[in-house]
C-alpha cells in the first residue's frame, strides 16, 4: 500500500461564471521517502490537487468526487476533526511567498511554537527547545536571538527556511512544496533545495514537489507528473518523462525551455495560449494548441495509458505510434488522421 | 543575435546611482545602488544584465534612460554625451523600456490603441488622425495582436499578450535601444518562449539594440551576445555569452551558474553545484574592498582592503577579481 493514493480526484471551484473545474480525475501513488513532481504552468491545477489533499480550498472550491487515502485512511468526507489531526502532523504544507505566510505582528519563534504545542503535547519549555532544534535543523544561525525576532528582521531565504522548520517540526510523512523557491534567487533557491534534499533523505519523508521550473524537477524528483487544464498528461519516473516524453504537451514543455544548445537559434514554443477552464473541450484539453492533433484529438480524450512499467500518457499519438509499429490493433477501426 | 557594425551605441561610463535613505530625523545615507559601473553596448548587439534582486540591475537601466538622475558618471548615445534636458528629450525618441510586470505596467483605463499611442502623443510624432492609426496598427503587427484588439482594455488579455502590448509600446517611437527589464519572468514558460522569440524577430526586422536585464540565466544565455554579471551595485564580470557559460572567472559568476537548475536530470545529478552559505548584505553596509568577499571562499585580507579593479584580462573578458589567477 502507498503512502498517498489519491484516485479520479474531481475539484471544482462554484463561481457566478460557472464551475470551473480546476481538477479534472487526477490519480497518483506516492510512496514513503520519494520526491514526486507536480510540474505545469499557471492554471493548470497543480497547486489546487496540493490543497485538495489538505483539504484548504478557499471558499468556493470543493472536492467533489474521487478519493484520497493516507495510509489506507479515506480523507474525502472524512471531516474536519480528522483533517486536524493530518494537518502539520502528518501531511505539512510550505508555500510560494514566504513574505506573506509569516505574521509580521508574531515573534518567529512564538509562531514555530505555535505549531508544535497544538501538535505535540510539549509544554512551553519543551516546545521552545524543539522550535530552536528545528531553527537549527534548516541552518538558521544564532536560533536563540533569532527566535525572538520578527520576519521582517528575516531575509527571503531566511523566511523560507522557517517555514520549512515549521512544516517540519511536528515530522510530517509527507510534505507538500508549492512552489517553494519561485520567489527566491537562484544562490538561494540552490541552498533551499539542498536543504529540502537532506532533510529528505534524514527524515525520510515523501515530498509533492509543486512547481513550473523543469529544472528544479530534474535535481529534485524521482518522479513527475505533468499537468495541463486540470488532468494529467503524462506521469513517469524523471528520467522516463525527461528522455522520453510522450505527450505533446510535455514535449512542447521541453522544447521551448532555452538551453545552451538554443543560443542563437530560434526556440520551438507552444503556440497559441492555455485554455479557459469554463470552456473546455470535449476532446484533448490540449488538442486546440497542439500541431500533432488529429480528428479523434478534437472528438474525444485520450485515457491516462500504461505505456511501461514507469510511464503513463494520456495522448492519441501513442496510440497512433502503436498502430503504426503494429504493437497495438484497433478493432472495428477507429478513425485517425 | 547580430553582431553587424561594432560601434557603441550606449557607452556609460563611471556611472552611478545613490539613493538617499532617510536614516531618522535629518540624517540619511547614501545607498550605492550602482557604484562607478561602465560597459558599453554595441549597435544591433544584446547585452545580457544578471544578479540576485538587490543588485543594481534595474536601476543601471533606468538610470540609463534618466528615469533616475545618475549620481554620476556619463551616457553616450551615439558618441555624444548626454548632458542637457533636450539631448535627454532626444534620447527617449531612441531609447525605451519594456517593463517586467504586464499586470501592472498598463493603464486599466486606456484602450490598447492608446496605451501604444501615447508615446506618439508625447513626441507629436503624427499629423492625421490617420496616420496615428495607421502606425498603431503597424505596430500591433509587429508585436502579433491584431487590429480587432485595438479598442479593448488591458483587463482582456492574458499575461503574454498584455506584454506584447507592453512591447508595442516601446516601438512606437520608432526606437534604436530598448532596455527590457525582466521582460519574461512573468510568464510561462510556453508563452516565455514566444516572447523570446520574437524580441529576437524584432531585433532582425527593426535593428534594435538590447540592454536585457533578466535573472533567469538560461534565457539571458539563450537571447545575449554578451553577458555582464552585477553583484551589489558593481559589476563583476563581462564576457561573450558562451564565454562566460563555459569560462566564468569572477568566483560568483561561478557560483551564480552553477546555482541554476538545468532541465535534465543526469546532468543534474553529476553537476558540481558551488553553494553559496549566506544572503547578499544589505547595500546600506555593504562590505569594504571587494563587495563579495563576505560569501567568497577565496577572499584574503587584500579584498577586504582594496576595492578590485574591473579590469580585461582576455580579449573582451573584463573582471573585477584581485584573484583571478589564483582562483582559476
Amino acid at each position: 500500500m502507498s503512502l498517498l493514493e489519491v484516485k479520479d480526484l474531481h475539484t471544482s471551484f462554484f463561481t457566478d461564471a460557472g464551475e470551473v473545474k480546476a481538477v479534472n480525475g487526477v490519480s497518483f501513488f506516492l510512496d514513503r521517502g520519494k520526491v514526486l513532481g507536480i510540474v505545469g504552468e499557471s492554471g493548470s491545477g497543480k497547486s489546487v490537487t496540493a490543497y485538495s489533499i489538505m483539504q484548504i480550498l478557499a471558499g468556493t472550491g470543493k472536492i467533489v468526487s474521487g478519493s484520497i487515502k493516507l495510509d489506507g485512511q479515506e480523507l474525502v468526507g472524512a471531516g474536519e476533526k480528522v483533517m486536524k489531526t493530518v494537518r502539520g502532523n502528518r501531511i505539512s504544507i510550505i508555500f510560494q511567498d514566504p513574505m506573506t505566510s509569516l505574521n509580521p505582528t508574531y515573534t518567529i519563534g512564538k509562531q514555530l511554537m505555535e505549531a508544535i504545542l497544538l501538535h505535540t503535547n510539549r509544554n512551553k519549555k519543551e516546545a521552545w527547545d524543539r522550535a530552536v532544534e528545528m531553527l537549527r535543523l534548516v541552518n538558521v544561525n544564532e536560533p536563540e536571538k533569532r527566535m525572538k525576532q520578527y520576519p521582517f528582521e528575516f531575509s527571503g531565504g531566511m523566511r523560507q527556511r522557517v517555514m520549512i522548520a515549521m512544516a517540519l517540526a511536528c515530522e510530517p510523512d509527507i510534505l507538500i512544496a508549492d512552489e517553494p523557491t519561485t520567489a527566491l534567487d537562484v544562490t538561494i533557491q540552490a541552498q533551499i533545495l539542498e536543504l529540502m534534499g537532506t532533510l529528505q533523505k534524514e527524515l525520510g519523508m515523501a515530498i509533492i514537489m509543486i512547481t513550473h521550473d523543469l529544472g528544479v524537477v530534474a535535481q529534485m524528483c524521482d518522479e513527475v507528473i505533468v499537468m495541463y487544464a486540470g488532468s494529467i498528461c503524462e506521469q513517469g519516473t524523471a528520467d522516463e518523462i525527461f528522455y522520453n516524453p510522450c505527450h505533446e504537451y510535455t514535449k512542447g514543455l521541453m522544447r521551448s525551455i532555452p538551453t545552451a544548445n538554443t543560443a542563437g537559434k530560434k526556440l520551438q514554443p507552444i503556440t497559441g495560449t492555455p485554455i479557459d477552464l469554463l470552456n473546455m473541450p470535449e476532446g484533448c484539453p490540449f488538442a486546440p494548441r497542439c500541431d500533432a492533433a488529429m480528428k479523434i484529438c478534437i472528438k474525444q480524450r485520450c485515457e491516462n495509458m500504461q505505456l511501461n512499467d514507469d510511464h503513463r500518457a494520456a495522448c492519441w499519438m501513442n496510440v497512433k505510434r502503436g498502430v503504426e509499429d503494429g504493437s497495438i490493433t484497433l478493432e472495428g477501426g477507429a478513425d485517425h488522421e | 543575435m547580430s553582431e553587424q557594425g561594432n560601434r557603441p551605441l550606449i557607452e556609460v561610463k563611471n556611472l552611478k546611482e545613490y539613493f538617499n535613505i532617510n536614516m531618522g530625523m535629518f540624517r540619511t545615507k547614501p545607498l550605492k545602488a550602482v557604484d562607478d559601473v561602465s560597459f558599453s553596448i554595441n549597435k544591433g548587439e544584446t547585452l545580457g544584465l544578471v544578479g540576485e534582486s538587490g543588485c543594481g540591475k534595474t536601476t543601471v537601466g533606468r538610470t540609463i534612460l534618466h528615469l533616475y538622475k545618475p549620481t554620476g558618471g556619463e551616457v553616450w548615445y551615439d558618441g555624444k554625451k548626454l548632458e542637457t534636458r533636450a539631448d535627454i528629450q532626444e534620447f527617449r525618441k531612441k531609447a525605451t523600456m519594456v517593463f517586467q510586470d504586464p499586470y501592472s505596467s498598463l493603464n486599466p483605463r486606456m484602450t490598447v490603441s492608446d496605451i501604444i499611442g501615447e508615446p506618439l502623443d508625447i513626441h507629436n510624432l503624427y499629423s492625421t488622425k490617420q496616420e496615428r492609426m495607421d502606425r498603431i496598427l503597424e505596430l500591433m503587427g509587429h508585436v502579433g495582436l491584431n487590429s480587432e484588439h485595438a479598442s479593448r482594455y488591458a483587463h482582456e488579455f492574458s499575461g503574454g499578450q498584455r506584454q506584447r502590448i507592453g512591447i508595442a509600446r516601446s516601438l512606437a517611437v520608432n526606437p534604436d535601444f530598448i532596455v527590457c527589464d525582466e521582460p519574461v519572468s512573468a510568464l510561462d514558460v510556453s508563452i516565455q518562449a514566444q516572447v523570446i522569440n520574437m524580441f529576437d524577430e524584432l531585433q532582425d526586422k527593426l535593428g534594435l539594440t538590447y540592454l536585457f536585464i533578466a535573472h533567469d540565466l538560461l534565457v539571458v544565455r539563450h537571447i545575449s551576445d554578451r553577458i555582464a554579471v552585477m553583484y551589489l551595485g558593481k559589476m563583476v564580470e563581462l564576457a561573450d555569452a558562451a564565454e562566460i557559460y563555459d569560462r566564468p572567472l569572477h568566483p560568483y559568476s561561478k557560483s551564480l551558474l552553477s546555482a541554476v537548475p538545468v532541465p535534465d536530470p543526469k546532468a543534474a545529478r553529476a553537476n558540481q553545484r558551488i553553494v553559496l552559505t549566506g544572503d547578499i548584505p544589505s547595500p546600506l553596509n555593504a562590505p569594504s574592498g571587494c563587495p563579495f568577499r563576505t560569501r567568497c571562499r577565496y577572499a584574503t585580507e587584500q579584498c577586504a582592503a582594496e576595492i578590485p579593479e574591473f579590469k580585461e584580462v582576455e580579449k573582451g573578458h573584463f573582471v573585477a577579481c584581485h584573484r583571478t589567477a589564483e582562483v582559476n
